[in-house]
């Protein structure tokens, strides 16, 4: 049953409509305080959207009135709230780890600007998670895109100018050739509304405007989700930018970016079996495989942490697509939860990663000798996190690993059963590099005293690492979104 | 006994309470040794008398069971005790007590670093050994099993030497690899093949997996379990040699090697069934693979001069008996098997235990080293000479009855490979563990040579009391289990009977 909720489009407007109260404010703290309060009431409509779509179906908005295909309509199905989920919670458990890294790492007369930023990239995130409209999602997308390039310039390495850069030209061909492909389809189909699209599709799927617009899309969108090899902006990105947004972005905007793939292949494209008339599917699994087994072969050769951790990001992107190109209920809904469960592990990585920044300085492996006897609690929740990466049971990597697998298997793919299994022993090798240094080898005698860590850093940090601990072993519940969310899509819309 | 507590809570409380101890450990620290060793001691205690208290009922035939948590849609982490696991429980339980006793001697004695970080490893060990036990289906036991390779990679690398990190990956990359790769894969397509991961008796898998496909299944769950150290995915266990002595009992008798058999035995009798391998003759080549590593292992641990390395290629040897028992699919070596996991363990963390007493009183590894020292360290040697002959397979001796039952499955079953690889690997094991008691008992120690260390020659007698408490302790349970061998037995019984 459709019902309209007013609060969809609160999600996108608030943090919207707050990004310039900070620019007026101009004040560090109390844009911290707008930012962190936004941040939790997102929180809270999303998890309230999220039941409200788990109980009653699908949740609309007509902007205007306007009843769609004419106007614009936001819509939230269970794959939508699931990841508006994922983005609101990392969102609400970055803000107050922010405070004291962006103090660290970011110039202070520029912190209001953090803020402002952030808010911007949550509404731009969120934004492309609820628009039921093609065009929409374009300016949402770019809203992300511009504040996060914003974002990563703001590290203190100079070399952060240069990632962000190189990120902005790549995002931007990425951002351009979607919406060359959204011209295309306008051009045949004369409609933006995504369900008006899903309907109209069969009648013009032939036609080749509609599959060059398809390839568009699908370079496009690749390339701001970092699918190898469209990958090579975001080591750069991730390493260089401030460490509180390397987790924010890490756990939100490439995700978004898998979730606006599975809208066009699975709602745009739902009603045309794209995967029989176009070779979509050994594309992206050769992708995909690729990623996974050479991107993780990178992480095993990096000295920089999050160097390392991003290139296991791109790894894990692999994965998260290999299970979307199976085109199976159970492959989406192995890489839907691989969403989710990998926005928490690399988002304890990577907060993990910020606080030895923070407080040692340091973030390459031969400055953080010993780390993990001087800062025991927190390089536990790190070790957590590497378990996560290579699917040790009882954490949430596990959940992910266990549903592509299956999946593949029920699929009768065999090989790819075991070449997940053997990309996640490189997952070993990375992760244990770090175990072996942090808590192997003595600290230098003649380091320098550590920066006491603050709870404010510390806390967060955990609670992503307790949630990943705690949905590794009560996945009943996220297991069922997924498989409800696949279900969806693959019925179409 | 312990009628207070509901049987669902006693099972819980025999994961929890190690790591309850461990907690009460890490908590005391090195600042208070003597309350963090006793508080191992009492823990020890306390589990194998929450162990106990189940024997009886599975004896009955009773299976308490209960699920813990549902850990994925459908499947739940359960544990369930039944005979093979009780029995499993009781052997790591009841070794932890005597090891902890042995370890506070010798952790002191060699004045080891880190030793409460040492204490709590072993809590978690002992816990995921109990979990690996007492596991209710395979997702129960894969998460254990993970957990026990993870929580003893610290004690493995204890140390912190570059040889320790060294034998620490090999540890680490054996035993992952081989679960991640295979046993994780195994477990996926079982859960595929039948929509279940119980384990019944008489196996899960009859009727829905047969031909090539059965074997290739069987094949990744044998060689997916790394720690049964069957050939050639037994390197770890050598290579974990660098870790201290308690250490290694722990890996060799009480929990790691013993919950890979276990594993392999479970597996074989509750998802594959007995029925279904002997009508599908689909291990023969399982059978094959456990002769040449009993064969090659002590062809292999004769050559060995350092004596903990010897004892680990016979710990790989004697592994594979128990593998082999379980293959040979007859029922009265399948009880063979089990009780071999409970007389290797006994025979093994002496024989550990004795080379860690000569190391901690005499500072000597090797073999060659160890003339006339029956005549300083007299218990020790006696000790080892009880855990040699159990290895050997004499009697009076657990390790004779074990030996005894598989033999008979043998001949029940006309194989004559296996009769052969057993009479040939007793005289291979008599070969390589007799001339260390001749030589210890009736060698003269040799003449200072100018070369030689200085600490090769200094005066010493036995080791701290601790230690050789321990080490006659499962020496007499080695010879008590020759002629009271009714709980493991009985439960090896229990185990084929229903």
């Amino acid at each position: 049953m459709l019902t309209s909720d007013p609060w969809l489009i609160l999600l996108v407007v608030v943090p919207l409509m707050a990004a310039p109260l900070c620019v007026l404010l101009r004040h560090a703290t109390a844009a911290w305080v707008v930012a962190i309060s936004v941040s939790w009431l997102v929180f809270a409509i999303a998890l309230k959207l999220l039941f409200q779509v788990l109980d009653q179906g699908e949740v609309f908005y007509r902007i205007g009135g306007w009843d769609a295909p004419w106007g614009i309509e936001y819509k939230l199905d269970t794959v939508g709230a699931f990841v508006v989920v994922i983005i609101a919670t990392i969102g609400a458990v970055v803000m107050p780890y922010a405070k004291k890294s962006v103090e660290n790492e970011v110039s202070k007369a520029r912190i209001y600007l953090f803020y402002t930023m952030m808010l911007l990239c949550l509404s731009g995130l969120l934004g492309i998670t609820v628009t039921g409209d093609a065009f929409n999602l374009f300016v949402f997308l770019e809203i992300s895109s511009l504040s996060s390039y914003v974002l990563i310039s703001l590290g203190r390495d100079r070399r952060a100018l240069t990632a962000a850069y190189r990120y902005l030209i790549m995002g931007t061909i990425g951002a351009t050739f979607y919406i060359i492909g959204v011209g295309l389809m306008y051009q045949v189909t004369g409609t933006l509304n995504i369900v008006d699209l899903s309907t109209i599709m069969p009648a013009v799927a032939d036609t080749r405007t509609i599959l060059a617009a398809l390839a568009f899309l699908t370079v496009g969108i690749s390339l701001k989700l970092a699918l190898f090899p469209l990958h090579l902006w975001l080591p750069n990105a991730y390493t260089f930018a401030p460490s509180v947004v390397t987790a924010f972005l890490a756990a939100t905007a490439t995700k978004v970016s898998l979730y606006i793939l599975l809208r066009i292949f699975f709602t745009v494209f739902g009603e045309v079996d794209i995967f029989a008339t176009f070779p979509v599917q050994p594309l992206l699994i050769g992708m995909a495989l690729a990623g996974m087994f050479l991107a993780s072969l990178s992480a095993i050769w990096q000295e920089n942490l999050k160097r390392m951790m991003a290139y296991s990001s791109v790894a894990q992107i692999g994965y998260m697509v290999l299970g979307v190109a199976l085109a199976t209920e159970a492959g989406l809904a192995g890489g839907i939860i691989h969403l989710f469960n990998h926005a928490l592990v690399k988002g304890t990585a990577f907060l993990a990663i910020g606080a030895i920044v923070y407080c040692s300085g340091a973030v390459t492996l031969k400055d953080l000798h010993g780390i993990g006897k001087r800062m025991p609690l927190l390089m536990a929740a790190f070790i957590v996190a590497g378990l996560g990466l290579i699917g040790i049971p009882l954490t949430a990597g596990f959940v992910s690993k266990w549903q592509l697998v299956t999946a593949t298997l029920e699929a009768d793919m065999w090989p790819l059963a075991a070449l997940i299994l053997l990309s996640s022993l490189l997952a070993v090798i990375y992760v244990w590099r770090v175990f072996e240094v942090a808590y192997l080898r003595a600290p230098p005698p003649e380091a320098a005293p550590l920066k006491k860590l603050p709870l404010s850093m510390l806390v967060p940090t955990w609670a992503l690492a307790l949630a990943s601990l705690y949905f590794g072993t009560h996945a009943a519940f996220t297991l069922d979104i997924a498989h409800t969310a696949a279900r969806q899509l693959m019925g179409g819309m | 006994m312990l009628g207070f507590l509901s049987q669902a809570a006693i099972i819980q409380l025999t994961i929890a309470l190690p790591l309850i101890g461990g907690l009460a450990i890490w908590a005391l620290g090195e600042r208070h040794k003597n309350l963090r060793e006793i508080a191992s001691l009492i823990t020890a205690i306390a589990e194998f008398t929450l162990v106990a208290s189940l024997t009886s009922d599975v004896i009955a035939g009773l299976r308490p069971s209960v699920d813990v948590m549902e850990m994925l849609p459908g499947l739940n982490l359960t544990l369930t005790v039944e005979p093979l696991g009780q029995l499993f429980a009781l052997i790591a339980s009841g070794l932890w007590i005597i090891n902890t006793v042995y370890s506070i001697g010798y952790m002191r004695e060699n004045k080891e670093q880190n030793q409460t970080r040492f204490y709590v490893c072993f809590t978690l060990a002992i816990s995921s050994a109990v979990g690996i036990a007492y596991a209710g289906n395979v997702l129960t036991l894969f998460v254990f099993y993970e957990v026990l390779t993870l929580s003893t990679y610290p004690l493995v690398t204890h140390s912190g030497t570059p040889e320790a990190i060294k034998g620490g990956r090999i540890y680490l990359g054996v035993l992952m690899s081989t679960s991640i790769g295979f046993l994780f894969l195994a477990m996926l397509w079982t859960y595929n093949l039948t929509g279940t991961l119980d384990f019944e008796s008489g196996g899960i898998l009859d009727g829905k997996v047969e031909g090539p496909e059965l074997a290739v299944l069987l094949f990744l769950y044998m060689f997916g379990i790394g720690k049964a150290a069957m050939m050639p995915v037994h390197r770890w266990l050598p290579a974990a040699m660098v870790a201290p002595t308690p250490v290694s009992a722990l890996l060799h008798a009480v929990a790691v090697v013993k919950a890979g058999v276990f594993t392999v035995v479970k597996v074989i009798v509750y998802i594959f069934g007995l029925d279904l391998l002997v009508d599908a003759k689909a291990d023969d080549w399982l059978i094959f693979v456990a002769a040449f590593t009993i064969i090659t292992a002590s062809i292999i641990a004769l050559r060995q001069d350092n004596l903990k390395r010897r004892l680990a290629y016979s710990t790989i040897s004697q592994l594979s008996y128990v593998v082999m028992g379980a293959a040979i699919l007859a029922p009265i070596s399948v009880a063979g098997a089990a009780m071999h996991m409970a007389a290797h363990a006994f025979g093994k963390i002496t024989l550990f235990f004795a080379a860690g007493a000569i190391y901690t009183a005499a500072h000597k590894t090797k073999v060659s080293e160890l003339d006339g020292i029956g005549k300083r360290m007299p218990f020790t040697m006696v000790a080892f000479a009880i855990g040699a002959l159990s290895m050997i397979g004499l009697p009076p001796t657990a390790g004779f009855i074990s030996k005894w039952y598989i033999l008979s499955g043998a001949i029940e079953t006309s194989n004559a490979l296996v009769i052969l690889v057993i009479v040939g690997s007793t005289l291979l094991n008599a070969g390589y563990f007799l001339p260390i008691i001749y030589a210890a008992f009736f060698k003269e120690a040799k003449a200072r040579h100018k070369d030689a260390p200085h600490y090769a020659f200094h005066d010493h007698g036995e080791a701290p009391l601790a230690m050789v408490l321990a080490l006659s302790f499962t020496a007499l349970g080695t010879i008590v289990l020759f002629f009271y061998p009714d709980i493991p037995l009985a439960l090896g019984q229990a185990l084929v009977g229903d």
